[in-house]
């Protein structure tokens, strides 16, 4: 006799009735109601059968790993075949400084480098800008011209290794420099491999390191593609990033939402240039957030890849599958940490991981438990790294693709943020796009809104954070990294240097070209390996595209 | 009679652009019955301080997440003397290490709020101790 199979109506009913009977009586016998939200607000019901995912149907909505929408994964082996990329964010101090940590990390099973830049660079000022006094080597290494570069990769072959670099105003600069340097060490441009962040919309969305205003920025942008699909091919040259946006307050669907619609604008201004979907689309990358709220970050990652699948292949028409993927970079995140109790910061840090992990990610950067008071110290990354790979060779998570793929509330979750994700790209659309949006302040507002109302939660109670405002108690202070005082002097006697000793003529010329290019609107790629090359400073540059472009005032509000 | 708002001026020294913090203490500052004035993102010491005396404020809280904080918060009590206005206190939050505190304390800076501090006890803090100047 053939087993009877329960319908999905039938489950609805019995769903109803269970709530209504038995569930509900019984949480009246418990503790007092509370509301059962992520940390983004969002509620959660207390259980998810096949009644919440109605119409569903596996090879439309999931299919299999390597398959569009994706979901599952971009890859058909995912992590079987190629664990994520362990790519921990340093730099600090001088390059010197910073290129031994590369090395460090580089001896202790770290697969990638990520370059943290100092606030001047970030900004395009010197080191000895008045605006850099107090900054130099501190959030990152300080980069002032091409002789910095050439040592902060020093003994590092670029041909074996890949390198992100966190830079975005100035990005093209940078990867100017990086190219040089590749050039230097006889390496082609043509198999070096990294990335750029480059991602200049949630620097005025969020991060707030912008230089120039919008419309030209994307122009820079957007010479990035085109050269890059040209002459450095293996090259991200974007990558277009969540993080900030989310750690600047977002929920975890206004992160989702605003960073796939940066990512449709930059789709959009590189074929108005007249570049060739194809062409540039697989070298477009995503970096995401991975916040404490486990279920709601693993359905975040695995809408993203469902929208941005059917984005480049329906409204953008790629025919490419490798332009339908959403590679991204995961970082766990940082607001999250807090200051009482950090080794407790182990352990979310963890956590966070292991949704990136279990959400299909292509590189991870685990944070340090020190990250609330500074750059993190030897010790502190060293616990960072090991718990990735804990998590890569222990815990067996990576097993199999996409585990929890199936899970009734993990496909409700994530139906649920992609529907809302992509009403708030629509409403972005109906705007007129992104860069109007973020001239208009909407979605800087969304999530100044978002942060304080995470804050009051907290403030009242409503959201716990564990050593802060339940748990508390006394802790001894920590280990810290310090910056040796001596890095700025020894900075700026640096890029002095430079800008006494070399090619006076080459310097000043190759910087008159780049402004006539500049004022031409041509592509300012070559132009800009000409000036790094003849070692005029990124200061000069960026003063020299200042001159052309203007500077961005945000407007001040609260 | 009603007692005369207390005006805070909000300031982002250094050149990093994490604003979250500050924009939610000037929301909550408000939201408490303060007058708020915020600068936006990188002002020089130069600028806050003159900000400072121009806007008449009771109070300034400085956010900075950069680690410049050794040398501009010093620059800023400095100025302040040096225009005369040491008599507005200053008080700061952000990314700030242990070992710092005590340090810009000693400078001058009065209070020092970490990361996970409530709105409820920066207010507190403020109202405990701040009255509007001159006026109280």
């Amino acid at each position: 006799m053939k087993k009877r199979q329960t319908k999905a109506p039938d489950i609805k009913k019995a769903q109803a009735s269970w709530k209504r009977n038995r569930y509900a009586k019984a949480m009246d016998a418990c503790a007092p109601a509370k509301a059962f939200t992520t940390v983004s607000g969002k509620a959660i019901k207390e259980l998810y059968t096949p009644a919440d995912l109605p119409g569903f149907d596996y090879i439309r909505d999931l299919n299999f790993p390597g398959e569009y929408p994706f979901t599952r994964g971009i890859h058909p082996t995912m992590h079987r075949g190629r664990p994520w990329t362990m790519r921990q964010f340093s730099g600090f101090g001088t390059a010197e400084d910073t290129n031994r940590r590369y090395k460090y990390l580089l001896a202790h099973g770290q697969t990638g480098l990520s370059v943290a830049f100092h606030l001047p660079t970030l900004m395009g000022v010197a080191s000895d800008h008045p605006l850099a006094k107090g900054e130099v080597g501190k959030c990152g290494v300080a980069i002032d011209s091409l002789v910095d570069m050439e040592i902060l990769f020093r003994g590092i072959p670029l041909d074996k290794i890949t390198t992100s670099m966190t830079i975005n105003a100035p990005a093209a600069v940078l990867w100017a420099m990086y190219i040089a340097v590749a050039e230097k060490q006889g390496v082609s441009p043509k198999v070096i491999s990294g990335t750029i962040q480059n991602d200049i919309l949630k620097e005025y969305i969020a991060q707030k390191t912008f230089v120039f205003p919008p419309r030209p920025s994307m122009k820079l942008i957007i010479d990035t593609f085109e050269y890059g699909a040209k002459e450095v091919p293996r090259w991200n040259t974007i990558s277009i990033s969540g993080y900030h946006i989310r750690e600047a307050g977002a929920t975890a669907v206004q992160e989702l939402a605003f960073t796939l619609r940066d990512g449709i604008e930059y789709v959009e201004w590189g074929l108005e240039r007249g570049l060739e979907i194809d062409e540039f689309a697989p070298r477009l990358s995503y970096f995401f957030n991975s916040h404490n709220d486990f279920f709601e970050e693993i359905a975040k990652f695995r809408a993203a890849r469902r929208i941005w699948a059917e984005v480049m292949r329906h409204r953008f028409g790629a025919r490419n599958p490798r332009s339908w993927w959403l590679r991204f970079h995961t970082q766990t995140s940082g607001v999250s940490l807090v200051a009482q109790q950090p080794y407790n910061n182990v352990v979310r840090v963890a956590v966070q991981a292991l949704a990136a992990v279990l959400g299909g990610t292509q590189s991870l950067h685990t944070n340090s438990l020190d990250e609330t008071y500074a750059l993190p110290s030897e010790e502190a990354v060293t616990i960072a790294l090991r718990t990735q790979q804990v998590i890569a060779h222990e815990s067996g998570v990576a097993n199999a693709i996409d585990p929890l793929g199936g899970s009734y509330f993990v496909e409700a979750l994530t139906r649920e943020m992609e529907n809302e994700a992509k009403s708030y790209i629509k409403k972005i659309d109906d705007m007129g796009g992104m860069v109007k949006a973020v001239e208009l302040g909407f979605p800087q507002k969304e999530i100044a809104d978002s942060a304080y109302w995470y804050q009051k939660a907290v403030d009242a109670g409503e959201k716990i954070i564990v050593g802060v405002n339940a748990f508390a108690m006394e802790h001894e202070p920590i280990p810290l990294l310090e910056i040796d005082r001596t890095v700025a002097r020894q900075q700026v006697a640096r890029l002095r240097k430079v800008r006494k000793t070399r090619n006076q003529t080459a310097a000043k010329g190759s910087l008159a070209d780049l402004k006539k290019a500049a004022r031409d609107d041509r592509n300012l790629m070559p132009y800009l390996l000409k000036s790094v090359k003849a070692y005029a400073t990124l200061g000069e540059i960026m003063d020299t595209l200042k001159d052309v472009y203007g500077e961005y005032q945000e407007p001040v509000t609260f | 009679m009603r007692a005369k708002k207390i005006r805070v001026l909000v300031a982002k020294p250094g050149l990093d652009g994490h604003d979250r913090g500050a924009k939610v203490i000037c929301r909550a500052l408000r939201d408490a019955g303060m007058e708020v004035i915020y600068t936006g993102l990188r002002r020089t010491p130069e600028e806050i301080v003159s900000a400072a005396i121009q806007e008449d404020a009771d109070l300034i809280g400085l956010s900075i997440l950069s680690g410049a904080h050794p040398i501009l918060f010093p620059r800023i009590i400095k100025l302040l003397k040096d225009k005369g206005a040491e008599e507005i206190p200053v008080i700061a939050g952000g990314i700030i290490p242990e070992n710092d505190i005590a340090r810009m304390k000693k400078v001058g800076i009065r209070e020092i709020f970490l990361p996970g501090t409530s709105t409820q006890e920066i207010v507190r803090w403020i109202q405990e101790n701040i009255g509007r100047r001159g006026k109280k």
